[in-house]
Formats: structure tokens, sequence, C-alpha cells
């Protein structure tokens, strides 16, 4: 049981990001999500459990820092002054940033329960966790970690094809065999508008996130359209929230760190 | 003298530590393996490998092509072959590999229910990985094109530790994000000594159908950049092209339904070339 010294004490709500497919935008969401709810006054950390394939440093621009330790763990990485927004990844451990981590599942359990037990978060409103694609010793591990902090429940990102909505609606049997709470899912890179001629191309088809939802009777929390800005804002580590506030992902991403605020503070079943 | 005692302990630890490793066994009947693997996940590997093993079979119709799902966890490969049922065992108690378009198929997603998650530790992934690989009836295969899952683990290792691989092909966005795990991707094969044949860039470019405008969405020249850096080849540059989706979507690979498309030449010309080398 989590004690008062325990170092997840002071967080206040977790939220995980989930897919099942990869690549379909889990850590772009993770990060617009945490920038998205910093700017409405907030302290976030992000939690990268994604062992083969960090992400979020860079998307942070921090890839180069380093990890302190503290009486209590070790200290997550600031992404700023205001120390509004919080990293903990393997990205920060390993000695070059493409420095490949090809391990077995007992090592990764080992390092992913060290993760969550002995990293000093502090006072947080909000834990992001982003995990890798897949159902396997990452997320059972995390899951079986987290279940005692009370997760307020998880996001499924999904991109619009069959191939991806699949892979997506056995997470959600992932979900609910854990006990999971699904606070919606995310139709990610769903349309693209020619910047020139304002033509709209389902690259990757349209609408399989949002029939999965209705199928499913979870939320839908809303398409988010492909936004070369918010690629290059990712690329570049810029705060694609603060930048770019009139780009055409923008609205949809607001929209989702809305519905987690209200989520947040309704009184838990 | 001490020099030679070295050796002889240097010997004696290679010997007992190799011993609790799998021994590399060629499958039978299969002459050359070329593996798909990415890193990151979402780059398109699935849409590339099922392409390459058309494409192979295509170029010359007297090779038989096999294609392996080793994505256990995300099996995408039953949707965009068009395959589904439970394999058949035959007489020796091997599954019968399900066939489309001339090749032979065999994927976790034939095994269990479309919508049943596989929520498997790392032990067994790795006996489901050997059942794939030496369980199945793959007969006479000139090519067995494995679609490894994301990542750099469990399967990965099982495989490139259980049977000689000819060459591995790398499947990347231009994306930084997507290069670093590529870049993870090759030392990883380095480290387990399974040759790189190349990189595939793969949603290079896209071309708006209506005004033929082209948006480098995911950034451009990366994976060639790449290349450069860690001295591979750039086997292919394929474009976002709303074809490539719709016709794995409906389980009609593009180089099989159309042809003639732009998309489908792109396609020919980065694997026309890339023959792996023979085994020695």
């Amino acid at each position: 049981l989590p004690t008062e010294r325990s170092n997840l004490a002071g967080v206040r709500h977790i939220v995980l990001v989930l897919s099942g497919k990869g690549g379909v935008g889990k850590s772009t969401i993770s990060t617009e999500l945490a920038l998205s709810l910093r700017h409405s006054g907030k302290k976030v950390g992000i939690l990268d459990v994604d062992l083969c394939g960090p992400s979020i440093p860079r998307m942070f621009r921090v890839q180069n820092s380093d990890v302190h330790q503290c009486d209590s763990g070790w200290v997550p990485v600031f992404v700023d002054q205001d120390k509004s927004i919080s990293l903990m990844s393997i990205g920060f451990l390993l000695e070059k940033p493409d420095d490949a981590v090809v391990w077995r599942g007992p090592k990764k359990n080992a390092l992913i329960k060290q993760f969550v037990d002995d990293v000093a978060w502090g006072d947080l409103d909000f834990l992001i966790v982003d995990t890798p694609p897949g159902t396997s010793d990452e997320h059972i591990s995390t899951v079986e970690a987290l279940r005692p902090y009370k997760p307020l429940g998880a996001i499924l990102v999904t991109t619009p094809q069959a191939v991806s909505v699949g892979d997506v609606r056995r997470e959600l049997t992932f979900c609910k065999k854990t006990g999971l709470r699904v606070l919606g899912i995310v139709e990610n890179m769903s349309g693209f508008v020619c910047p020139h001629c304002s033509e709209c191309t389902n690259i990757f088809s349209k609408g399989g996130g949002e029939e999965l939802a209705k199928h499913a009777g979870v939320t839908f929390l809303g398409c988010v359209p492909l936004d070369p800005q918010l690629s290059q804002s990712l690329e570049e580590g810029r705060d694609f929230i603060q930048e770019f506030p009139k780009s055409s992902a923008f609205p949809a991403l607001a929209r989702i760190a809305q519905h987690i605020l209200d989520s947040s503070s309704q009184p838990s079943s | 003298s001490s020099g030679s005692r070295d050796e002889i302990l240097r010997d004696k630890r290679a010997r007992v530590v190799s011993r609790g490793l799998p021994k590399q066994k060629p499958i039978e009947g299969v002459k050359q393996v070329v593996v798909v693997a990415s890193g990151k996940g979402g780059v398109g590997k699935s849409t590339t490998a099922v392409n390459i093993a058309l494409a192979l079979a295509a170029n010359d119709s007297t090779k038989e092509v096999g294609l392996l799902d080793a994505d256990i966890y995300g099996p995408s490969i039953p949707k965009m072959m068009n395959l589904k049922g439970i394999p058949e065992l035959t007489p020796k108690n091997l599954m019968r590999p399900l066939k489309n378009y001339g090749i032979a198929c065999m994927s976790m997603g034939f095994l269990v229910d479309e919508t049943a998650p596989i929520v498997w530790r790392g032990l067994m992934v790795m006996s489901a990985v050997e059942k794939l690989l030496r369980q199945v009836d793959w007969g006479q295969l000139d090519y067995l094109v494995i679609d490894m899952p994301p990542g750099t683990g469990d399967v990965q290792l099982s495989v490139s530790q259980n049977i000689p691989i000819a060459g591995a092909v790398i499947v990347s966005t231009p994306q930084d994000v997507a290069l670093l795990d590529a870049c993870k991707g090759a030392e990883m094969f380095r480290k387990v000594h399974v040759p790189v044949l190349g990189l595939v860039q793969n949603m290079s470019v896209f071309q708006c159908p209506k005004c033929k405008h082209e948006t480098h969405i995911f950034g451009a020249d990366g994976v060639r950049d790449l290349a450069k850096t860690l001295g591979l080849n750039v086997l292919g540059d394929i474009p976002l092209h709303v074809n490539i989706r719709e016709t794995c979507d409906s389980g009609q690979p593009v180089v099989i339904s159309q042809p003639q498309s732009d998309a489908v030449s792109l396609v020919h010309c980065a694997f026309n070339d890339r023959k792996p080398s023979p085994r020695s």
C-alpha cells in the first residue's frame, strides 16, 4: 500500500496514454496534453516507459540532460526554468541518445518498477504515462505498479485506418481486463489539408477511431488532423500550444486537454 | 605462460556463455530470410514487408516466397493479405501456412480472435515466435520475408538468435523520433551480427491529388542523411499515397491491385536492385 512517504503520494491524477498500434502519436499526444495542461496552470510530469524507443526527451529538446539522485530517488528532468513540466525517461540514462536498449522482459520490468517507485516527482497535478505499442511486459508491469495509486484512466490513440483500429480494439480489451478506466479514444492523423489548395485528403482514412469509440461505448475525444507545423514543433522541441494556436491541430488538442481536466474534477465512482 | 592461460580462460568463458544461448539453425526448406524492421512503430514495416514479398514474387515467377508476421501483439498481415482462418495441421503436426496472391503466410493473427489482446510476458512470446518459425510447413521457399514488431526486445532477439538471417531492411519515416529508433534498430542488428541491407524512407512526401502541391508532412531527407552517417544504402523512397493505405486496408496490396500505379513503380525500383547476397 502507498505510504505517506511514497514518491507518488503528491501526484493527484495519473493518466496513461496507450495504443496497441505503433506510430499513431502516443508520444505526440502525451507531449501536447502536458503542454496544454501546463497552460491551464497545472503542474505536470511525464513518465516515458517506452524503453526501446523513448521519444519524449527529444520532443522537449532535453535529450542531452542528465538525471541526478536525491534522498528519495531520482530527480526528474525539468524542461524549463518554471519547473512546470518534469520528465523521466530511459533516454536520460543512456550514455549516448542513440544507444540501443536490447533487453528482454525481466530487465525491462525491473526498470519500470524503479521508474514508478523511485522518481521523486514531488507535488504534481497530473502524471502522464507514455507507453510503447503493444500489450506486453512494459504494459503489464506499468499497470501493476501503478494500481495502488488508482490511475484516473487511459487515453487510447489510434489512426483511422483498419490495421490501427484492430490493434486498438485489442488494447480496449486489455484495459477492461486490467480494470483500467478508458477516458476516451483519440483519432490522430485524421485527414490532411493541403496548405496550397485546402483540399482535404484522408491519407490514413477517416472515421475508424470514432466508429470504434461508438462501438465500444467509450468517449470519442476527437479527430486530430495531420499538421506539418505540429510535426515540426516536435522535431524542434517547441511549445506548439503556445506558438501555434491557429494551427489545424490546435482545437482538437485543446479539446482533449479540457476533457482530461473535466474528468479529473469529477468525483471518482 | 600467463598469456596462454588468459586465452584458455577466455575461450572457456565464451563456451560457457554460448551454452545458454539457443543454437542458430536454418528453417528447413527456406533458402534466404529477409527481415523488415524499424525500431519505431507505425512507419510502414508491414506495408513494406507485404509489398516486398509480392514484388519479389512478381519479379520472378519461379521464386517461392513466404511471409511471416512476427508481430505477436499487433499482427497486421492477415488484414493486408486478406487472409483469415485457423491453419490446418499436416500429418507431421506442422501448421500449414495460409496462401494468397501466391505468398505463403503465417501470423499470430490466424491463431487468436481478432479482438483478443495478447497480454504476454517475454518468455511466452519467445515460445510463440519459435513455433511460428519452426512449426510451420513452409515447404521449399526461396525467400522468407519476416515482418518484425516495433522495438528492440524479445522478438527481435529471439528471431536473430534462432535462425540465420540473410539481411535486414530497416524502414523509417523522415522525422527525428523515427530516425532515432531506426538507428537503434541498426545497432541492434549489428550487436546480433545480422547484415543490414539498407534503409527504406517511407512516407517521404505527400502530393495533393487536386493541385499536385508537394508537402513533406513528416520531414524531408532525414533517412538519406542517417544512411550516410551509418554507411548504409537507401533502398527506396516511398511517398505517402492514399492508394497504398487504401489497398492495404482492403487486403489487396498495391503491388497486386494497381501494378501500374506510381507508388508501385517506386516500390519495384526500390527493391529490384536489392537481392540478398547468397549465404556463404
